[in-house]
């Protein structure tokens, strides 16, 4: 059992989504709830000692499997994890369990399909993270998309068909130009389809250039930067609420971790080449986005705008290529996972109650829903960065490795103090504080113990690595100052 | 002794805990029992520490490392020294007495348990800032006791004003953030650890170091520095980021007294005090820090003379002063400005409460015009407003006088750039200051009483948990300064927390004024000095001014302000700033982002890039559609046509 681990958590979901899809019609939604809690509390109690026992000194993958899956291309069945997936990984068991709360009494129709999406893709979403084999890698990685796309597609919004396709055209384009640049490693690498082969491949600058490009293009699309970002605000709107969290806790990081897994050690000439483009790009996610925040009247839109903004933080810090900068982007990663989840759970939360995400449509929220209020200003103060959240963590070490690299690049991700505090706030003060605005929002009712519980969860979380982010950071130490050593070595032949 | 140091704020954030979180259960009576326990404890072990630091027993050591990164440890740690202890004294004794005069005030306030969660968790963050040895906690302080500050601002969540002020307070706080963070990224890049001890000894090696900037060559210990004034300009609210300390009196009164006039608007203070090692190498820094004080000093000074709220022109007191201690900072007289801010935390809660008791009396009335005659009604009340407004005016031998009469001085000593207009301003401050507080004292405890028939008939001298922190408070107003001089002018105060080079030293001057005087000839001398200078004189022309002009001849106030006119209407509009800032940042980002989103966001790239591709494949499949119209003689003709073509063109070739 211990030596499959990974395999486990991976087909444990998978299996158990196809369980309740078969136990279930409507009339059978008590049992395929339950069903759903209890297999995503056992994976994600199944994935702790991927913590607990994971060794911090080294830099090589840990919980390995690898079996011969197809002789004729040479491609293996290969797992394991890092410092880099590892957490990543404990990120989606957590807050699949999270989701299956929250989407206990908000899914009216078709509740055992919609819990068996979420534990399916939780499976495939864990795929992508423990893949070692780039074929492997490739499916997980589209695979996923489908759960999301029916997500989106059959318990989102009004306008959720254009939002679906835009989805998925978007990343799917994105991805068959990786799939590309996969091909191409398989040659160069002489038929391996090993991701860690990739690593230490000679490769010239030309192709470096055209591989980096390649991955850029279905990575840039994930995290998402900008110019390639609308199809998010559009996604989150129309998503149900659990879609919003994982879309915006997980599947977003995918892109990070795709350029921490492809692009800097594939392709570290080209990476240091267009590390300028990178730097521009994030730059302009975090002011220029922000910027568009504020002009959000949505709650969902406005959140979204601010994931893509503070993503901007996640590929500043990776191409600064210091370890403040990388392991800053990881600790935004994780953190981003837990505020923007928490923040889609609270609009989630009122959208149950009033049916409107608009933000004119709230306003004085503190009188009638005084817990909720104190979630959602704690939620709100991480999304600024106050100091004691998680929210600080990451950007305030990707500042530090920026001013390293130039003072310039600090400052303008600095800004975020003024910008990210400017939007989340204002919203705050639309929506919690001032008069009750309307009857109907007097007699909302206050956060109940489920709703409760997840909010606390979530709250802890944010709380615990912001006063305490060394444990967090401690596995990843190894791995990333390897990356980085990797990183800073030339691969031209 | 580290569990003593761990013990006072971890008191205070466990009464935080308890109050927030189990106040509903626990109920009002236990809330303010645990929250002034917690307090209480935190002040008595204060001053067991400042007891043992005075013996001199200093400490500065790591509690536990928060983060390693690039081989960094960042650590959580306390660095108890002069400096720290004297603060955590001031800091805990005020917030206690807020604490327990918060019982009469808040006494009606269905956010009872909330408003005392709010203000020990103010405490626990001011108590980490000042105890901090590195910069990374300084900043968790510093922005924890502006989320605080945040929350209380806009306690009275269902006003406006409230609500603005306080979303006003938070974000122009983070525009001096800004500079702050970058100010701390600087000090890592350049020091590579961000432990106090470190950066101070590492400091005359960066001040060899400099950086092509804009205009030239740039020394980077004056980067460094100047951006960490930035974050003093915004908590201490120095001109130009002085905008939210007025409008965070929307907040209520306990904390306009705890917040915004005796500790945390002294947090930018503190901090330039405890970075002397490094501000004194930078000589434009210092002229910088000098200048911004004396212009805050003198125009936040003649703001207050033309408010009529209460609240207000205490409020404006609070900035002139902040600039006065910022001007004793410039000048080098670091004890100067950190024993300032001492007897102006004394004094200043001090009216700020008393204000807060008039304001309970009048039935939450702040208009000062329909107040009057107060004098009789509220006897403890008047007598230590009286006590307060004399502190503040710099009248010996009251608290006030000491501290600010060395400010001036050690203004008139300084050499560097800027220090003639600094002593000046502050000169000239002192007319202004001693006119608004008296106005204030005048208006609103003499005369007629202008109160509603309805609200005077209720009038009555406030509850003893009210005054009793008056009285505690005026105590200090007095003597504070004459028992603290000596050990000021000494430097033994803070012992060796700061540093300064002998070049600035304006206090060694001072002290060499009063040729090693000690004890009771010192003070006398002291005294002497302070009246045989204009200083005292332009205090005693100010409220000589103040009577006649709201006591004697009170239409006179209202001709000269006709007179002047435009220049009045300025002072009255705070010269503009506000609206400034409303109509470019506030107004102008908001815009800005319009744009962009409509523009560039939904024009640009999801119609003209993305929607339109999408409407292009349509357009085109749309016309080659009409080919396949599912004939077979149209499929046969075009069959042959293209044979026709194909062997055409073979042929050719």
């Amino acid at each position: 059992m211990e030596n499959h681990l990974l395999s486990l958590l991976i087909w444990l979901p998978i299996v158990a989504g196809i369980l309740i899809l078969g136990a279930g019609d409507q009339r059978r939604a008590a049992l395929a709830r339950k069903l759903a809690l209890g297999f995503s509390s056992a994976v994600f109690l199944l994935s702790v000692p991927l913590y607990t026992r994971f060794d911090t000194t080294t830099a090589a993958m840990q919980f390995g499997e690898r079996a011969r899956w197809i002789d004729a291309f040479n491609i293996h069945y290969a797992l394991g994890v890092d410092g880099i997936s590892m957490p990543l990984i404990l990120l989606t068991t957590l807050l699949t369990v999270v989701v299956v709360i929250a989407g206990w009494t908000a899914t009216p129709k078709r509740v055992a399909q919609y819990m068996a999406a979420f534990l399916i893709m939780e499976g495939l979403m864990i795929g992508v993270f423990a893949s070692l084999d780039a074929v492997l890698f490739y499916l997980f990685w589209e695979a996923m998309l489908i759960p999301m796309f029916l997500i989106i597609g059959i318990w989102g919004g009004p306008n959720r068909i254009y939002a679906t396709i835009k989805f998925f055209l978007y990343t799917l384009l994105g991805s068959l130009l990786m799939l590309v640049a996969l091909l191409y490693l398989y040659h160069a690498s002489g038929g391996s389809f090993s991701i860690l082969d990739y690593h230490r491949l000679p490769l010239a600058l030309a192709p470096q250039v055209l591989i980096f490009l390649a991955f850029f293009a279905a990575f840039a699309v994930k995290v998402p930067m900008f110019p390639v970002h609308t199809w998010l605000p559009d996604a989150h709107v129309e998503a149900p609420t659990g879609g919003s969290v994982i879309l915006a806790a997980v599947m977003l990081k995918m892109g990070g971790y795709g350029f921490l897994r492809f692009s800097l050690p594939v392709t570290p000439d080209a990476s240091h080449q267009l590390a300028w483009l990178m730097i521009t790009l994030s730059l302009i996610a975090v002011v220029y986005i922000a910027l568009v925040a504020l002009a959000q009247r949505d709650m969902k839109k406005l959140i979204a705008y601010s994931s893509i903004s503070h993503m901007g933080f996640v590929t500043l810090g990776l191409f600064i290529f210091n370890p403040r900068g990388v392991e800053g982007a990881m600790v935004q990663m994780i953190s981003h996972g837990f505020i923007s989840g928490a923040l889609f759970l609270c609009v989630g939360v009122l959208y149950d109650r009033l049916h409107s995400r608009m933000i004119a449509d709230y306003g004085g929220l503190a009188a009638p829903m005084p817990v909720f209020a104190a979630f959602m200003v704690l939620f709100a103060l991480a999304n600024a960065g106050l100091p004691g959240t998680s929210g600080f963590v990451g950007e305030f070490l990707v500042i530090l490795g920026a001013f390293q690299v130039n003072a310039w690049f600090a400052v303008a991700a600095a800004l975020t103090l003024i910008f990210g505090a400017a939007y989340t706030l204002w919203m705050v003060k639309r929506v919690i504080y001032g008069a009750v605005i309307s009857e109907r929002v007097a007699a909302l009712p206050d956060v109940n113990g489920r709703e409760m519980l997840f909010l606390g969860v979530l709250a802890a979380l944010v709380l615990w690595v912001g006063v305490w982010p060394n444990p967090l950071l401690e596995v990843m130490h190894a791995t990333i100052d390897n990356l980085l050593e990797h990183t800073a070595a030339s691969k031209l032949p | 002794m580290t569990g003593i140091y761990t013990a006072i704020p971890l008191s205070c954030l466990a009464a935080a805990l308890i109050t927030g979180l189990f106040g509903k259960i626990i109920g009002r009576r236990a809330a303010h029992s645990v929250a002034i326990a917690g307090v209480a404890v935190a002040f008595a072990l204060s001053v067991v520490v400042y007891a043992d630091v005075r013996a001199g027993n200093l400490f500065n050591g790591a509690i536990y490392t928060w983060a390693v990164s690039g081989g960094v440890p960042l650590r959580i740690g306390f660095m108890i020294d002069g400096l720290s202890a004297a603060m955590m004294v001031v800091v805990t004794f005020v917030s206690l007495m807020v604490h327990i005069y918060t019982i009469g005030y808040m006494a009606d306030d269905p956010g009872y348990q909330r408003f005392f969660c709010y203000i020990a968790l103010f405490t626990f963050a001011m108590l980490m800032l000042v105890m901090a040895n590195n910069f990374l906690q300084l900043f968790f302080g510093w922005e924890a006791v502006g989320l605080v500050s945040y929350l209380l601002i806009g306690f009275w969540y269902e006003r406006d004003s409230a609500i603005f002020a306080n979303l006003k307070a938070f974000l122009v706080n983070r525009v001096g953030d800004f500079g702050f963070l970058l100010g701390i990224a600087a000090v890592l890049y350049l020091f590579g650890s961000l432990d106090y001890g470190a950066v101070f000894a590492g400091a005359d090696r960066v001040a060899q170091q400099s950086v092509a900037g804009p205009f030239g060559e740039w020394q980077w210990m004056t980067i460094i520095c100047l951006l960490l004034f930035v974050g003093a300009m915004g908590k201490s609210a120095q001109i130009p980021l002085h905008v939210w300390l007025p409008d965070s009196m929307e907040g209520p009164t306990p904390i306009s007294a705890l917040i915004h006039a005796a500790t945390m608007v002294t947090a930018g203070i503190f901090m330039v005090a405890r970075m002397s090692p490094l501000f004194e190498l930078s000589e434009t820094a210092l002229s910088v820090v000098l200048v911004t004080g004396a212009t805050t000093a003198i125009l936040m000074a003649l703001v207050g003379l033309v408010q009529n709220d209460i609240k207000r022109v205490v409020a404006y007191s609070t900035l002139s002063q902040l600039g006065y201690m910022t001007v004793a900072l410039g000048a080098s007289a670091y004890q100067i400005a950190i024993f300032h801010l001492g007897t102006h935390a004394f004094f200043k809660a001090l009216l700020f409460l008393a204000a807060g008791s008039v304001i309970i009396a009048m039935h939450h009335e702040q208009d000062m015009r329909k107040m009057g005659g107060l004098r009789t009604i509220m006897p403890v009340t008047y007598i230590t407003a009286a006590v307060g407004s004399l502190a503040l005016a710099g009248i010996p031998p009251f608290a006030g006088f000491f501290s600010k009469d060395a400010i001036i001085e050690s203004a008139r000593h300084s050499q560097v750039w800027g220090a003639g207009y600094a002593y000046t301003a502050v000169l000239l401050g002192v007319f202004v200051t001693a006119f608004y507080s008296f106005r204030l004292l005048f208006i609103t405890f003499h005369g007629k009483n202008r109160s509603d028939p309805h609200i005077r008939r209720h009038l009555r001298e406030s509850p003893w948990v009210v005054t009793g922190p008056l009285l505690a408070l005026a105590v200090p107003s007095i003597i504070a300064g004459f028992l603290l001089f000596e050990p000021v002018l000494s430097g033994e105060l803070l012992g060796g927390a700061i540093h300064i080079d002998p070049q600035h030293d304006a206090v060694a001057k001072l002290a060499a004024g009063y040729d090693g005087k000690q004890g009771f000839a010192l003070i006398l001398a002291a005294l002497v000095h302070g009246v045989s200078t204009a200083p005292f004189w332009l205090a005693v022309a100010g409220i000589i001014c103040a009577w006649y002009g709201y006591r004697k001849k009170p239409e006179l106030p209202g001709k000269i302000a006709a007179a002047c006119g435009p220049l009045y209407r300025i002072v009255q509009n705070k010269y503009g700033f506000d609206d400034l800032y409303q109509a470019v940042f506030a107004r102008g980002s908001l815009r800005l982002g319009n744009l962009l989103s409509r523009r560039i966001d939904a024009g640009l790239i999801d119609d003209a890039v993305v929607n339109n591709s999408a409407r292009v494949v349509r357009r085109c499949a749309g016309v080659m559609r009409k080919a396949q119209t599912g004939f077979t003689h149209h499929y046969a003709f075009a069959m042959i046509i293209g044979l026709f073509c194909l062997i055409t063109l073979f042929v050719w070739l």
